[in-house]
């Protein structure tokens, strides 16, 4: 057992974090979010000349054959500047599923080039009606000739308003809730019948709203087996789970950080106001949740790469309710103690805030979690 | 102790229920059933049809335009119009500087400023906070020198609610550096709109809405005739009008509307072959903290009965704003939990992905994380409990 970042690890740290310092300060962001893509590809192309959209690959597909921990270790370290480059939906969801079910070409075609920071990705899972079901998939994708026709419509996906090429969920089999027949397509941004609508988010990032009105595609582009894509779709989600708690991660060190350095600054009744007690003790509350999220960020990290399923769900649902209960508090009281400026929007706090809420609302929230994780541990009622 | 209601007081719903029905008008009528939010302007129009009707300040005695109801009838008022979902009331004149002129004002103040705050003719902004004079209100440093008649303004003023609509604000002056700070401070109040060198600049929050200004005052000329109370005795207006602020803070009202809006996101929003309402332990949730609302509810009832035979709220109206603004951002917090992915959304998400009644949700879910800030932030509320109620000792 090691806890410890290994020489290569640390390295990787400290160049994303110089990166983030230098080049990408929570301004950047600013900037970024009033623009009608909400990211810069040049950047992206730097992340790809850096490696880093290639860590988690086996290098046989382009990739650097690191483990899901290094993507991570990055993911945080970019949080700290609410980076808003495409990682996850790019790399993790539709570039997990690439890497994992596709056939060479396919892998060539659409991974290769978005390692390299050439294009990005998408994974539109999310319906109207689906919450956190996976399964509940009414999109439908029709047999026609050698190719297939799909219609339905997807809601906020992650990066949809700019990716070169979407992986949508269709149902090529069975009714609206069944486990079985659903399967993974490769659609290209720009395809006849795919309607996409750019969805503003409340952090800042975007998604997009998908129509899919009879979108052709031919029989190259089904990613994986028709009709048994959940258990791949389920490993997806649960990677960006534990993505959402290493990006988080690093967002709640900020906002811990800022918030211990502005209760040594701000003076009111002639002191500065971390001399109180009761505000001691609030900052010792949320360092203690701070570290909590550390361990089960790591945990999950780990727990991404690993081939039991109900081990990596279980720990990845354990970080994932940390994220949303530690993280919480951690964020809920900074804004707190920054009192009134926490609640302006000039204030980077804020932003952190309102980032961290979205991703604890992300791939499953902290009462999904704890509901899976009560059916993977055997606790069941009598009923 | 009857907590039940009479054959009159059930009567005197049936009137509210009714009359609700038939004054508001239809687009707000649309809006309070679709669960939208209201801007300044529909605020206004329903206090000023609150006003003809004469029931606009419940609270206020009747001799200056109170409705002489008793504590039964103003919660059923209050209950009704949570109901109905109106519009709330901006609480500056009506809740706050009103019953604070009530208490303190000259004859000549009450008969210049109370009608013209029923009527909504006047809006008014309070000017306490300043940059460096947030918890620790008492070191403000607006300067008020005295020229004349007159008070020359110089300063700055934070936190200035909704002052871009406001025509009056009250504001808290510097008016003696020499002493114990508390004691230098007068209470003013300054003619927003038809002064020169008063600027109001709106900054945007984190709800991404306008809700706070920076006021700025340069060299603003003020009548003396305008300060309420002693000069140098602001500090006892100021926490005369804090109690009043804080029983109304708590959002009791707010709160019930939020825990409204979540049943019914619940309701209309999918799980499986049902609603997220079938979830036992989502609903179980909800039940949790409309209960917990109810024990605050008859605390709110116990200060205004006590405030009714005439105590003016004291220190105790401090655990209303205390727990009332837990509950209200809980209640927000409860709604954005049932609202799942559309918890991504914001003001500028189109309808088409975000249904009407969850359109200001996450908007207000971040503004109100002021709630335990405003108003003397939660801490500072804790302080006085600690040190005005239970007398523990001080280092």
């Amino acid at each position: 057992m090691n806890v410890d970042l290994t020489e290569e690890q640390q390295i990787l740290v400290d160049s994303v974090a110089k990166f983030v310092a230098n080049d990408s300060p929570v301004e950047r962001f600013r900037k970024l979010r009033d623009t009608e893509r909400g990211w810069d590809p040049s950047t992206w192309a730097r992340m790809g000349e850096f490696g880093w959209l290639g860590v988690a690959f086996p290098e046989e597909q382009g990739g650097f054959g690191g483990r899901f921990v290094d993507l991570a270790l990055i993911l945080e370290q970019l949080g700290r500047g609410l980076v808003p480059e495409p990682l996850v939906p790019s790399v993790v969801l539709a570039g997990g599923l690439l890497s994992k079910l596709g056939t060479h070409a396919q892998r060539e075609q659409f991974l290769a080039p978005m390692i390299e920071g050439r294009t990005s990705l998408a994974l539109a899972y999310a319906e109207r009606q689906s919450r956190y079901s996976l399964h509940d998939c009414q999109t439908r994708a029709e047999k026609r000739g050698a190719g297939w026709v799909l219609s339905g419509e997807k809601t906020w996906v992650l990066n949809g308003h700019a990716a070169e090429q979407i992986v949508v969920v269709a149902r090529t089999a069975g009714d609206a809730l069944d486990r079985e027949g659903l399967s993974l397509f490769v659609v290209d941004g720009d395809a006849a019948g795919l309607e996409r609508t750019r969805v503003p988010g409340m952090d800042g990032q975007r998604t997009a709203l998908l129509r899919l009105r009879g979108v052709e595609v031919g029989a190259d582009r089904l990613l994986g087996e028709a009709g048994g894509a959940l258990p791949s779709l389920e490993w997806a989600l649960d990677r960006a789970a534990a993505a959402a708690c290493a990006e988080g991660q690093g967002e709640i060190q900020e906002l811990f950080d800022r918030t211990v350095a502005y209760l040594k600054q701000r003076a009111q009744f002639g002191v500065p106001i971390g001399s109180f007690q009761a505000l001691q003790h609030r900052a010792a509350d949320m360092y203690a949740e701070t570290e909590l999220c550390r361990s089960t960020m790591i945990l999950a990290a780990i727990a991404a790469d690993s081939e039991d399923a109900d081990e990596r769900q279980a720990e990845i649902s354990a970080a994932k309710l940390q994220l949303s209960r530690g993280g919480w508090f951690v964020q809920e009281h900074a804004i707190q103690l920054f009192g009134g400026i926490g609640v302006t929007d000039e204030q980077d706090e804020g932003l952190f805030f309102k980032r961290l809420r979205v991703l604890q609302g992300l791939y499953g929230d902290a009462d999904w979690h704890v509901a899976r994780y009560q059916g993977l541990k055997g606790f069941s009622s009598e009923a | 102790m009857d907590l039940s209601y009479t054959p009159e007081q059930l009567a005197f719903r049936k009137e509210v229920r009714q009359w609700i029905q038939v004054a508001m008008p239809a687009a707000i009528k649309a809006k309070a059933e679709g669960g939208g939010h209201f801007e300044h302007e529909e605020q206004m129009e329903w206090h000023k049809i609150l006003y003809r009707k004469g029931w606009v300040a419940p609270h206020w005695p009747k001799e200056v335009g109170g409705t002489g109801w008793d504590i039964g009838q103003r919660h059923i008022f209050g209950e009704e119009l949570v109901r109905a979902n109106t519009p709330q009331l901006s609480p500056f004149g009506l809740t706050m500087v009103g019953p604070l002129l009530i208490q303190f004002g000259t004859p000549e103040q009450k008969q210049r400023f109370l009608p013209k705050i029923l009527s909504g003719e006047e809006v008014w902004c309070q000017g306490y906070s300043e940059p460096n004079a947030g918890s620790d209100l008492a070191s403000l440093q607006l300067r008020a020198e005295k020229d004349g008649d007159d008070y020359i303004l110089n300063g700055q003023k934070t936190w200035t609610t909704y002052a871009q609509y406001a025509d009056w604000i009250f504001l808290l002056a510097r008016t003696d550096a020499s002493g114990k700070k508390q004691e230098g401070i007068t209470f003013i109040l300054a003619d927003v709109k038809n002064t020169p060198g008063i600027t109001v600049k709106p900054f945007l929050t984190t709800g991404g809405t306008y809700a706070f200004s920076e006021t700025w005052f340069q060299n603003a000329h003020v009548p003396q005739a305008n300060k309420v109370g002693p000069e140098n005795g602001g500090w006892t207006m100021a926490k005369a009008l804090l109690a009043h602020e804080r029983t109304g803070i708590g959002g009791v009202a707010e709160s019930k509307r939020w825990l409204q809006l979540c049943k019914r996101i619940a309701r209309e929003t999918p799980v499986g072959k049902g609603s997220l309402f079938d979830d036992k332990s989502f609903r179980e949730r909800i039940a949790r903290l409309e209960m917990r609302l109810r024990s605050l509810e008859l605390l709110q009832l116990r200060t205004l009965a006590a405030a009714q035979v005439g105590r003016a709220p004291g220190p105790e109206s401090s655990i209303l704003k205390l727990v009332g603004t837990e509950i209200q951002q809980e209640s927000t917090e409860l709604c954005m939990d049932a609202m799942g992915h559309d918890a991504l959304g914001w003001l500028d998400s189109p309808g088409e992905v975000l249904p009407a009644i969850e359109q200001g949700v996450a908007s207000s879910f971040n503004y109100l994380r002021a709630a335990t800030i405003y108003g003397g932030s939660n801490e500072i509320q804790r302080n006085i409990i600690a040190k005005q109620i239970l007398r523990l000792p001080t280092l």
